[in-house]
Order: structure tokens, then C-alpha cells, then sequence
């Protein structure tokens, strides 16, 4: 039985994922999990230098999912060098770099330091919806995310991801924008924007009013769009939204993602990624699936 | 160490209106808990998808129970209202770093459904206890006779005077004159702002556990975040990972 899957020449030992910004570096959940098990540890965003993100409240639950406004908080990328890589490279899985910035110079010069550095790949995020500028800014206009993946992609020493936002008409529009841009692979999606209102404090739950929301409550939504985009471009697709077990991944799998990401479902249950890996590996055996690339893209 | 358990439910009591009383039996959890430190509880109804974080308000290692008393504030709560004794309910502990236990006198002072953390944490320090518990009345007043049983001095004020000391915790203070080496504290976060300022005023060394909403509980989401004074600036600490429990002096209110 085989697991594995290739996505840009990087051999993952099997497509599960973390999302980004719901696994930090790995640290939190090596309590709960053995991260030997992961296909890759997508890390929170990094930038290039550290940022303090939104003022809280920062979460609230909406049903079947939950919005947050965390504003990518992360302490830049010298300290994710010095203390994260070696940390993760203690297990036998591939790292992820997600990418944030501000500007197109931000986003460039994240990348520059990550020149040389012993991480697998980079996500470019440019959908995060909690950041006033750069963030979503970008990846919801063609023109502005075939620029800024075009300039990151120069620099870039690694396999380039790109993440999009779902918060557009037409996801096959950016996600094409990315393609000619020069992504290696695309990622699909970050949060939908969403809001919640206390109405007896008649007041936004969220310090920041809007946020991006996840969970099960979009996993379908997610699901169409990975379809659309991997019939819609040539580029490894990797899937996310609202995946919280191995039902939910095969669903993604079929679409026609490479790989795909558990994100806040780890929220829910800590081992969510290993019970996804598990559950993969019990259904192959159980429908003589030989290779887990068999099943990717069947859905005509 | 931290684990998720499938805990069920030992017993389970009301105790106001809207506060609930429960023991579960988790054995992991109970074994490595501490004082001030909290426990993450699973709705698990398929709609209500983030874990309430409950702060412990007693553990027993050897049989193998932490007990949790929490209020009603929403959906989730209300769903653990209506658990009974045999009931499972997932949990993930123990959460967060609970108080640093000094020698010396204690002040131990808290608000409304703030009180629960600090009965352990009475429980286990050794020297001169005053407690002093503010609630808005008199039919809110949970876990008094429990610390007066631990041999506290247990002062209680109520917001309408139908307790105790009509007034604020703080301003009870200010009028008994209450001081020792270390203040321990939980409750409204107007509550500790006003006791951070009354500690420093009278150089009493203070440790507020503060609470903010969280999606993880083990400092994964960064979600919860609180200001904390760093160098000449401030950064954001999380209130799941770093804390609860933060010295009075470091946080921007």
C-alpha cells in the first residue's frame, strides 16, 4: 500500500498536512502527536519581522466552525530560523514555510533570508483576510497576485506554493493569475470572511468586527473550489477547509488534490491529523486501494 | 504533560441558579494538575466545536477526580448543566501554568465565578490565609464555608449589601485594611485591574489569573491574547500558554 505523494519534486510520505496558523511550528501538538506521522508540518506565517497581530478577542465560535482575527502574529523570521527549523527538523517529515508580508518587499525579503535554509517548501500567503494590507489585498486581484507571486517566485530557492483566497467571484481567475505567475503548486482555501455579532452586548464579537471563518461549517464550499481550480490549471492542487477526518480528506483526494490540510478540526481534537492518516490507510485496505494516487481526481 | 480524556462524570451538583458543581474522573489529568491551572471541555454536539476553557477548583490524584465548578454563559455551558453522574465528557489538561505558591501570608481574592481556582489554591498554601470573595448578591455566594473549612479568614462583600460588605472586593480592602505577602487572585477583569493598582499602592506582590476566548487551549491558535509589558514596549502573551496566572505589574490593562 502507498501513501505517498509528490507534489514539485518533494516525496511526502503521505498527503496529510497541517494549515497553516492552526499547527504553530508543531511544538503544542508534539504533546498529543508523533509529527513523524505528518506528510508535511505547514508552519504558522512568518514574516519578515516580528508582528504583534490584532487585539483580542481574536475567536468566536459560529456554528459548525469559528471565525478568528489572530492578524498572523509571529515573532519574524530570524527567530522561526534559529528555533523552529531545528526543532522540526528533529522528525522525519517536510517543512513548510508560509509566507507573509505587508508589501511585495516584505514578502521578498521573507524568502531572501529563507534562501539556503533547510525547509522543504514556501506557501505564499496572500489571502489572509485579518490584515490590512498585503493579505487578502493581494490575492483577491489577478493583476496584484500575478505581480507579487512573480516577484516572490525570483527570489525563491524552493518549491513555491500559493494560497488563495476565497473570497472572490471566480477562484479560477487568481488561481490562474498564480499559475502564470509562476507558482509551483496552489493551496486552497483560506478563511471565508464572516462576522459575529453579541447582540446583547450589541456589539462585534471580534476586536476587528470581521473575520475569516473555518471548520466543518465550509467544508463544501472549500471542496467546490478545489475542484473548479484543478480542472482549471495545471499545477498540484492541495486542499483545505474544513477537513476533519479521513472522510473529508478522500472527498478533497477525489476532487483532484495532491495533498491536503487539517486545520482547525486540530482545535477540536489534537490528534485530528493522525486519526485523518489512519483513517486514509484503513479505507485503502478496505477497498483495495493500492496507491493513494489512484484515487485523486476521479471525480470527472 | 497534557492529554485528552474521556472523563465521566462522578457527581454533579447545583449550586446557584446558573453555577454547576461538577467531578469527573479523569486519572492523567488529575494525576498532573496544579493549582490555577485550567481544564478544556468538549461540547461535542456537532455545532458548538471550541472546548470551554474551566478553571479546576479541586483535584484528587489518587482517586483519579478533578472537580470544576463553572456558570452558565452560553451554549456550551449550558450543555454541561445538563450532564449527570455516568455521563462522558472529552477533556483536555491540565492547561496553562496555575499560581506560583509563595511562603509567606496569602491574600487570596476573587469575583463572581472567579472564586473556584483559588480554593485549591488555598488548599494547598501553608501559612496565614485571608480570602476575600465579592459576588453581586447574596444568593450568588458559592464555596464560602469551604475555605472558612480550609482555616481562611473569609471576608465576603456584595455589590448589593445583602452579604457581608456592601461594596467591591477592593473597596472591602481598603476598609479592613487587608495586606499580606502575596495576593492570588481571579475574577473579573475590572476586578483585578482595581487590585493590581490596590497591591502596588501598598508594594504587595500580586498574581492575577486572567481569561480571554481561545480556540485550543495549548497555545497553538494564539487567540487569546492579553498585553504584557516587554522591555519599554508590550508584546502579546497567551493567556492559554503563558498564563493564566500573570504578575499584576506586567499587564497593560
Amino acid at each position: 500500500m502507498k501513501t505517498e505523494v509528490n507534489i514539485c519534486g518533494v516525496t511526502l510520505k503521505n498527503p496529510v498536512m497541517t494549515a497553516s496558523g492552526t499547527f504553530g511550528s508543531g511544538r503544542e501538538y508534539s504533546e498529543f502527536i508523533d509529527l513523524n506521522r505528518l506528510g508535511a508540518v505547514v508552519v504558522k506565517g512568518v514574516a519578515d519581522k516580528p508582528w504583534q497581530g490584532n487585539p483580542a478577542p481574536r475567536i468566536a465560535e459560529v456554528y459548525g466552525g469559528m471565525l478568528n482575527s489572530v492578524g498572523l502574529q509571529n515573532p519574524g523570521v530570524d527567530w522561526f530560523m534559529e528555533n523552529d527549523i531545528p526543532f522540526l527538523r528533529q522528525f522525519d517529515t517536510k517543512i513548510i514555510v508560509n509566507v507573509c508580508g505587508h508589501s511585495v518587499d516584505e514578502y521578498v525579503n521573507v524568502v531572501r533570508k529563507l534562501r539556503g535554509a533547510d525547509v522543504d517548501m514556501l506557501e505564499l500567503n496572500i489571502s489572509c483576510p485579518n490584515v490590512s494590507e498585503g493579505g487578502m489585498a493581494f490575492g483577491t486581484d489577478p493583476v496584484m497576485v500575478k505581480k507579487v507571486v512573480s516577484a516572490v517566485k525570483r527570489e525563491a530557492d524552493k518549491p513555491l506554493i500559493v494560497k488563495l483566497s476565497p473570497n472572490v467571484t471566480d477562484i479560477t481567475l487568481t488561481a490562474k493569475a498564480a499559475e502564470e505567475g509562476g507558482a509551483d503548486a496552489l493551496s486552497l482555501i483560506n478563511t471565508l470572511t464572516g462576522m459575529k455579532i453579541d447582540i446583547y452586548r450589541r456589539q462585534p464579537v471580534l476586536s476587528r468586527k470581521i473575520g475569516g471563518m473555518s471548520g466543518p461549517a465550509v467544508k463544501p464550499v472549500a471542496l467546490r473550489m478545489v475542484y473548479e481550480v484543478c480542472r482549471a490549471v495545471d499545477l498540484p492542487v492541495i486542499g483545505m477547509g474544513g477537513i476533519s477526518n479521513a472522510e473529508d480528506a478522500l472527498e478533497f483526494i477525489m476532487a483532484g488534490a495532491v495533498g491536503v490540510s487539517i486545520g482547525t478540526a486540530n482545535f477540536i481534537n489534537p490528534t485530528a491529523t493522525v486519526d485523518t492518516i489512519d483513517g486514509i490507510e484503513e479505507y485503502m485496505r478496505k477497498y483495495n486501494v493500492e496507491d493513494i494516487n489512484e484515487l485523486r481526481g476521479i471525480i470527472e | 504533560m497534557k492529554t485528552v480524556e474521556n472523563a465521566s462524570v462522578v457527581s454533579m451538583a447545583n449550586l446557584t441558579d446558573d453555577v454547576y458543581d461538577i467531578t469527573i474522573h479523569c486519572p492523567e489529568i488529575a494525576s498532573w494538575a496544579k493549582a490555577g491551572q485550567f481544564v478544556e471541555l468538549y461540547p461535542d454536539n456537532g455545532a458548538n466545536l471550541l472546548a470551554r476553557p474551566i478553571s479546576i477548583c479541586g483535584m484528587d490524584a489518587e482517586k483519579g477526580d478533578i472537580r470544576l465548578v463553572f456558570r452558565v454563559v452560553g451554549k456550551g455551558t449550558e450543555l454541561f448543566s445538563r450532564l449527570g453522574t455516568g455521563d462522558k465528557i472529552r477533556v483536555l489538561g491540565p492547561c496553562g501554568n496555575g499560581f506560583n505558591l509563595k511562603d509567606g501570608s496569602a491574600v487570596l481574592v476573587g469575583g463572581g465565578i472567579g472564586v473556584p481556582p483559588l480554593l485549591e489554591t488555598c488548599r494547598q498554601l501553608k501559612g496565614d490565609k485571608t480570602v476575600v470573595l465579592g459576588f453581586r448578591d447574596k444568593s450568588s455566594v458559592i464555596l464560602c464555608d469551604e475555605f472558612k473549612a480550609l482555616g481562611a479568614r473569609v471576608y465576603i462583600a456584595t455589590d448589593d449589601g445583602s452579604l457581608g460588605f456592601k461594596g467591591n472586593v477592593v473597596e472591602l480592602m481598603k476598609s479592613e485594611g487587608i495586606t499580606g505577602d502575596m495576593i492570588y487572585s481571579c475574577g473579573p477583569k475590572i476586578m483585578l485591574e482595581a487590585l493590581s493598582d490596590y497591591a502596588e499602592e501598598r508594594g504587595i506582590a500580586c498574581q492575577v489569573s486572567l481569561e480571554e476566548r481561545m480556540a485550543c487551549g495549548i497555545g497553538a491558535c494564539v487567540g487569546c491574547v492579553v498585553k504584557i509589558k516587554d522591555g519599554d514596549g508590550w508584546t502579546h502573551k497567551k493567556v492559554c500558554k503563558d498564563g493564566p496566572v500573570f504578575d499584576s505589574r506586567e499587564v497593560i490593562w
